[in-house]
């Protein structure tokens, strides 16, 4: 398989319409962020999906044998998503802003209505007048035979070579 | 003589009044940091890694210490070095990535290549370098003045004249071999460290790391959590050790034990982990009663403990082993670089309740230590109403009678009478 050069099968019918289609299903996504809608964000996921933030600097892809900045299962990620809505969650309280920006959207896979999507991300949060900066890949399997569609894992990948904001309390 | 006898006191302790103040200019200003690094980083002994991350021969890795570039690695011979990390030529960092494993080094500036064993290893044409280049030592890379270990955790000293490695860290030894004695077939390093920047003083993370004061106050999300997924578990292990409370280890270290509701993945078993771990959980823990007896193994199954050995590490043994380390590079900026630690031979599915309790709870994107940064963070904030408002109160505890319990801050001021000592200051 030549991988980037010839698109998977599935997408030769309309590869466009499917990715506008997923684009904007990202947009949503990272619009509910933005506006801190974060219990409507986790609705965006599918039951049992997973939500991972591996090391940075490295090529360890495994939570179970690598020690990951995030590797919520779906009880992990609801129970952060819950968290986040506490004010006892001192470090998103007050609440920072946020802004994601997506781009280079790419469909790699797709069979059985499962769309393999990367993109590139930078998110903003800024916080008593910090602006911390993450920047890297997302890499998701999106269930597209539901509307709306459905995260049913997202793996964020810092393109940082160490955790320069200090931390990691938001949803990138 | 670097002293801050030429400024107003910064530590004051009156045992009749029971009151214990640090002054906030101990972390602020730019003078008190750079007296540190003289007193303080640049003579005792700095944690520099685990033998287990460079465990072959000719393994190396390249690590930040006390401000300094280091490489440490093990040569062919298998022997253990640390070297300064630039080039006795001009200057260049000659190891420039973070890990691997190689037969020789070799600077990328102008080709001066060095054995694992730090011996020059260049040979250019008669008339470029006299004999002292080949066999003088002179185009050597420049050891670590001291570098030592106890139970596979090495320390560096840039002090040739510091007492010995066993002479400095005193009562903690006792502690990290408990952290060793885990298992039977010994410990490692997992996975790749974690490696984060914070906004404050280095020494509200020494604070911070021992601190059982603020638990609940500040991580009562991370209690939720655990309350809600079976994860906490009240009653303490029945068994013959049941202390609680605090230990001045000597030196300026000292640790908090106690009793702790969640699952310790040594052997100490939470509901979450389910009912087929549980048999497993048991029998590591009967292995540990095999080999140190009931009141050791457990201690070493049942109990936490938070450990800071004096200045810049932690070795904290709770729901997971972290081994954090941190350096300042401005008064309000700290580098924190944190790994985590887990048995040679540990079950998978240990391994990965033992991964997951480290990002949930001591993880910069788990759900305890980013609410500890802002803490930290706020508290550095804070200071700068330090004309108004300056000093720190770290009481707590000083009229009790009896020991100290592991929620006073004895273990804090441990570390701020050595700390005063170090600086020339008088109690």
């Amino acid at each position: 398989m030549n991988g980037d050069v010839s698109l998977p099968t599935g997408l030769r019918n309309d590869p466009p319409a499917l990715r506008g289609r997923i684009e904007d299903f990202l947009y949503l996504e990272a619009e509910l962020l933005d506006e801190w809608k974060i219990e409507e964000w986790f609705a965006l996921f599918a039951e049992g999906a997973t939500y991972e933030v591996p090391p940075t600097g490295t090529d360890e892809t495994d939570p179970a044998t690598s020690l990951f900045y995030i590797a919520d299962d779906y009880v992990r990620l609801r129970e952060r998503v819950v968290r986040l809505t506490k004010k006892e969650a001192h470090s998103e309280f007050p609440r920072s802003q946020q802004r994601h920006m997506i781009s280079n959207v790419r469909v790699t896979g797709l069979g059985d209505g499962i769309a393999e999507v990367s993109c590139n991300f930078v998110t903003y949060r800024a916080k008593r007048g910090v602006v911390d900066t993450y920047y890297g890949k997302h890499l998701y399997r999106i269930d597209t035979t539901v509307d709306p569609f459905r995260i049913l894992s997202k793996r964020s990948i810092l393109g940082m070579d160490m955790l320069y904001p200090g931390k990691l309390t938001i949803i990138i | 003589m670097d002293s801050i006898l030429t400024n107003p006191q910064m530590v004051v302790e009156d045992r009749q009044r029971h009151l214990f103040r640090v002054s906030r200019r101990a972390f602020t200003d730019q003078s008190v940091l750079e007296a540190e690094n003289r007193t303080i980083f640049d003579r005792c002994w700095l944690y520099l890694g685990h033998s287990s991350e460079i465990a072959d021969n000719c393994d190396f890795i390249t690590r930040n210490v006390g401000g300094r570039e280091l490489i440490f690695n093990r040569d062919r011979a298998g022997a253990v070095h640390a070297f300064l990390n630039t080039c006795p030529h001009r200057g260049a960092m000659v190891v420039r990535e973070r890990k691997g494993n190689a037969l020789a080094f070799r600077c990328f500036y102008h080709g001066w290549a060095f054995n694992v064993n730090g011996r020059f290893a260049s040979r250019f044409e008669e008339g470029n370098y006299g004999a002292e280049h080949y066999g003088g030592g002179c185009a050597d890379l420049v050891q670590v003045p001291r570098l030592e270990s106890h139970r596979d955790f090495w320390f560096v000293n840039f002090d040739r004249n510091a007492v010995s490695l066993s002479d400095y860290l005193a009562g903690a030894k006792d502690y990290i071999d408990i952290v060793a004695d885990h298992a039977e077939a010994g410990m490692e390093i997992v996975g790749s460290g974690q490696q984060y920047i914070i906004n404050a003083n280095w020494k509200l993370l020494a604070e911070n790391s021992i601190d059982a004061f603020h638990g609940f106050p500040v991580h009562s999300t991370y209690f939720d959590y655990l309350r809600t997924i079976g994860s906490l578990r009240m009653e303490a292990g029945a068994g013959a050790f049941s202390a609680s409370g605090m230990h001045d280890l000597g030196n300026g270290h000292a640790v908090i034990e106690y009793a702790s509701p969640w699952g310790r993945p040594v052997a100490r078993w939470v509901p979450s982990w389910g009912e087929d771990k549980r048999e497993v959980v048991a029998q590591l823990r009967a292995g540990l009663i095999r080999r140190f007896g009931e009141e050791r193994g457990t201690r070493i199954a049942e109990f936490s403990r938070n450990m800071l050995i004096f200045p810049n590490l932690v070795i904290n043994d709770i729901m997971a082993i972290t081994i954090r380390t941190f350096m300042p590079s401005a008064p309000d900026k700290m580098t924190v670089s944190a790994w985590a630690l887990g048995a040679r031979d540990e079950d998978s599915e240990l391994r990965k309740l033992r991964l997951f309790n480290f990002l949930e709870f001591l993880g910069p994107g788990g759900f305890a230590t980013p609410d500890d940064q802002e803490a930290l963070e706020n508290c550095q904030r804070g200071y700068r109403n330090m004309r108004e408002v300056g000093w720190n109160d770290i009481s707590k505890g000083m009229p009790r009678n009896g020991p100290p319990m592991n929620d006073d801050e004895e273990q804090m001021r441990c570390f701020w009478r050595q700390w005063n000592e170090r600086m020339g200051g008088i109690a």
